[in-house]
């Protein structure tokens, strides 16, 4: 070989390397979206939140969305999304992995509240702008996490849920003397359970609790908890099941006759409101864990939304869908606000932001402008004479009246009677 | 007394499903010394080719007494066309090597059905409630349970029942004794066992798919629930002895009873109650109530 052309094979060889070890290109900002791509919460969950993703991130790049949100890109730059499953053993490691490797310019995800008290401090650590777009339990933002920098939760926690089912079981009349529960045995249905059982002892003097059922999370199986749930014979039937379990229980839980003989109130009922239409009796109470599905109000937003996604899948968005919009849409609105879409412009502009989502206004107004809050809704389940599911006596309450205000902890909220609490 | 009877039924119903989830397992592994991980797999499958062979059915509004026959078709199709692939293809060239070895190979085969099962049928929830609705129910002291969850017991027995039958009146149930005893003797008598190896994999692999099929119309048929099964099949042929058939029902009665106690009396212990009761066990039986006792060869 001459000098020549080693010289020009040395020059070739730099100038590749060097095109490698750049930056991407300035329009251009990965996003690491982590949901569940496979296990049990593939389904109800992940898949139709990387769907929402999908969607929503084209239109975003293309400048297709509606008012406000018809400018293209993130302040300009065009999102280029990783996907990453969230049913991982080294959650944290994949984490770094968006972060060290792969140079995201911020994560968003995670569906799991395990998962994201597992992720909420790495972000921290790593410094790296982190949204969390569904995770319930109120631990992150008062137990784990109590500072934030660097994290963000653009959903409500699981607090507004289990307060307003307590809220919508009186004010819908329902007698709630005896009082069970049937939660997953995590942080999510502890949580659930903690706060649903500390508002009815606020809202109800006389509820009793006659048991409190603690399955693990894909169990399947409830036919011991029905059976414990049936010899106490509650009025109240509270439940935060998720999907495959929520479905199970109300197969299993619908044949043995629980749903005729208590009231049932499932949080997270509404994935399966249209799927098992025909086996959640009518009178079960629903919530979709915000306005989200069949709960949202009606907007141009929601519109788009709702036809986009049923062209785009062949099916109607569900709550975990309309989360996904809600946090990608939190982050464009702060980016445009920012005129940037660098991590720390980004943060800046998010903390505190305020922005309208396919379910209504959102306010990143606890956790020192960091966590989320919204209004939120429940109804009644019944089903139509052609054989679908719907929602009546929907009742929806302001997010100052089943959120607690800023610095105070959720449970202690409760237990002080909801002391702020603003409702209509 | 309520409490006390409804343990005792729970106990039995949870007990029969382990029992049918679970028994596969342990045939194999007494037959041939393989801790097949890959029974999730056949779980997984019968549950999903029964929900959605049901699902169809159903479409067509036909009288929900044939979906009970579709229940045991797919999950022999779902157990002898996997097992097959899976022993011809893959663990007949792997006889006889170290058993962590075909732990190994059999979670590699595990996770590849995991994702056979996701690119068949995807990652959306099957439901096939209706045989499950269809028997009514049963009221014991005013609890109402299924009929399905009867209808479970009774196939748990009859395939129990079956089962020990085999083994013990029949030339080949005897000559798969032989096996179970000593390979290298039954060899050396002139059995065949590699085809009783294939045999033996089939019939275990389709019932970890009856396991599954039977479950479906109880259940929302999911992505991963043959990871949860395995672990608790894991817990009952442990506590019975493994390779044992009557350890298995009796592993199974352990297990469900335990279960059901916590739930009805202590409900937050209900998980801690099942490994308490397998640690308790092993503390005193290491290699679990009914493990065959192995000569020592020299």
């Amino acid at each position: 070989m001459g000098i020549k052309t080693r010289i020009l094979t040395t020059t070739a060889t730099l100038a590749a390397s060097a095109a490698l070890c750049l930056p991407a290109a300035a329009d251009e900002v990965k996003i690491g979206v982590v949901t569940f791509l496979s296990g049990g919460a593939a389904g109800p969950f992940g898949v139709p939140a990387r769907n929402a993703a999908e969607l929503v991130i084209e239109a975003i790049n293309d400048g297709s969305l509606p008012a406000p949100y018809n400018s293209a890109g993130l302040a300009g730059d065009t999102i280029a999304p990783i996907y990453v499953d969230e049913n991982s053993k080294q959650k944290n490691a994949d984490f770094q992995k968006l972060v060290e490797k792969d140079g995201v310019e911020l994560v968003l995800g995670y569906i799991s509240s395990s998962s994201c008290k597992a992720i909420a401090p790495e972000a921290e650590k790593l410094k790296k702008l982190t949204v969390l777009f569904d995770c319930g339990t109120p631990q992150i933002f008062e137990e784990i996490v109590t500072e934030p920098k660097y994290t963000f939760r653009t959903a409500a926690t699981a607090t507004m849920d289990n307060v307003a089912a307590a809220r919508y079981l009186m004010d819908t009349g329902a007698t709630s003397d005896r009082v069970a529960g049937i939660n997953q045995n995590y942080a999510w249905g502890q949580d659930s359970w903690r706060d649903f059982s500390a508002s009815m002892a606020q809202l109800a003097s006389k509820a009793e609790i006659v048991t409190e059922q603690y399955p693990k999370v894909y169990a399947g199986q409830y036919g011991s908890e029905i059976s414990a749930i049936l010899t106490k014979r509650p009025d109240v039937v509270h439940s935060s099941f998720w999907g495959g379990d929520m479905e199970a229980f109300v197969i299993q839980g619908s044949a043995r006759g629980v749903f005729e003989r208590s009231k049932v109130v499932l949080t997270a009922g509404e994935t399966a409101m249209h799927s098992l239409a025909k086996q959640i009796p009518d009178g079960t109470i629903i919530g979709a864990r915000g306005p989200h599905g069949d709960l949202a109000p009606d907007s141009a937003l929601n519109d788009w939304f709702r036809a986009a996604y049923e062209a785009k899948f062949g099916s109607l968005p569900t709550y975990p869908s309309y989360k996904m919009a809600q946090a990608l849409l939190g982050v464009k609105s702060a980016a445009d606000k920012a005129g940037a879409s660098s991590q720390d412009a980004i943060i800046a502009a998010l903390a505190g932001l305020e922005w309208e989502g396919p379910s209504g206004k959102v306010s990143m107004a606890l956790a020192g402008g960091h966590q989320a809050i919204q209004d939120t809704a429940y109804g009644t389940f019944k089903l139509t004479e052609d054989g679908k599911g719907s929602l009546v006596d929907i009742i929806r309450y302001d997010a100052t009246c089943v959120n607690p205000p800023e610095g105070k902890i959720s449970i202690e909220w409760i237990n002080a009677g909801f002391d702020g609490a603003s409702c209509n | 007394m309520l409490t006390a009877v409804a343990i005792a039924v729970d106990g039995l119903g949870f007990a029969a499903w382990l029992f049918l989830s679970s028994v596969g397992l342990t045939l194999i592994y007494g037959v041939m010394r393989i801790l097949n991980i890959a029974h999730g797999g056949f779980y997984a499958l019968g549950a999903y080719a029964s929900a959605w062979a049901i699902g169809l059915y159903m479409q067509t509004g036909q009288p929900v007494a044939l979906a009970f026959l579709i229940i045991p078709v797919m999950a022999v199709l779902a157990g002898t066309v996997a097992g097959l692939l899976i022993e011809r293809g893959v663990l007949r060239f792997m006889y006889g090597r170290d058993e962590v070895l075909m732990v190994l190979v059999t979670y590699a085969l595990f996770l590849i059905l995991e994702d056979v099962t996701k690119l068949i049928w995807g990652t959306d929830s099957y439901v096939a409630w209706q045989p499950a609705y269809a028997l009514g129910t049963i009221d014991i002291m005013g609890i109402p349970y299924t009929g399905y969850k009867f209808m479970i017991i009774g196939v748990a027995v009859v395939c129990g029942g079956a089962l020990y039958w085999g083994l013990s009146h029949t030339r080949v149930g005897k000559l798969l004794l032989v096996v179970i005893e000593d390979r290298e003797v039954a060899g050396s008598l002139g059995i065949n066992v590699t085809r009783f190896f294939t045999v033996t994999f089939l019939v275990g692999a389709t019932l970890g798919a009856l396991g599954g099929a039977l479950t479906a119309p109880e259940i929302s048929v999911v992505p991963g629930i043959g990871a949860e099964i395995i672990v608790m099949a894991f817990a009952v042929i442990v506590i019975g002895g493994m390779g044992s058939i009557p350890g298995a029902v009796i592993g199974a009665l352990i297990v469900g009873l335990a279960r059901a106690t916590s739930v009805h009396l202590y409900p937050p212990a209900e998980l801690f109650s099942i490994y308490l009761v397998m640690a308790a066990v092993l503390a005193v039986k290491p290699y679990g109530l009914f493990a065959l006792a192995e000569g020592r060869k020299i």
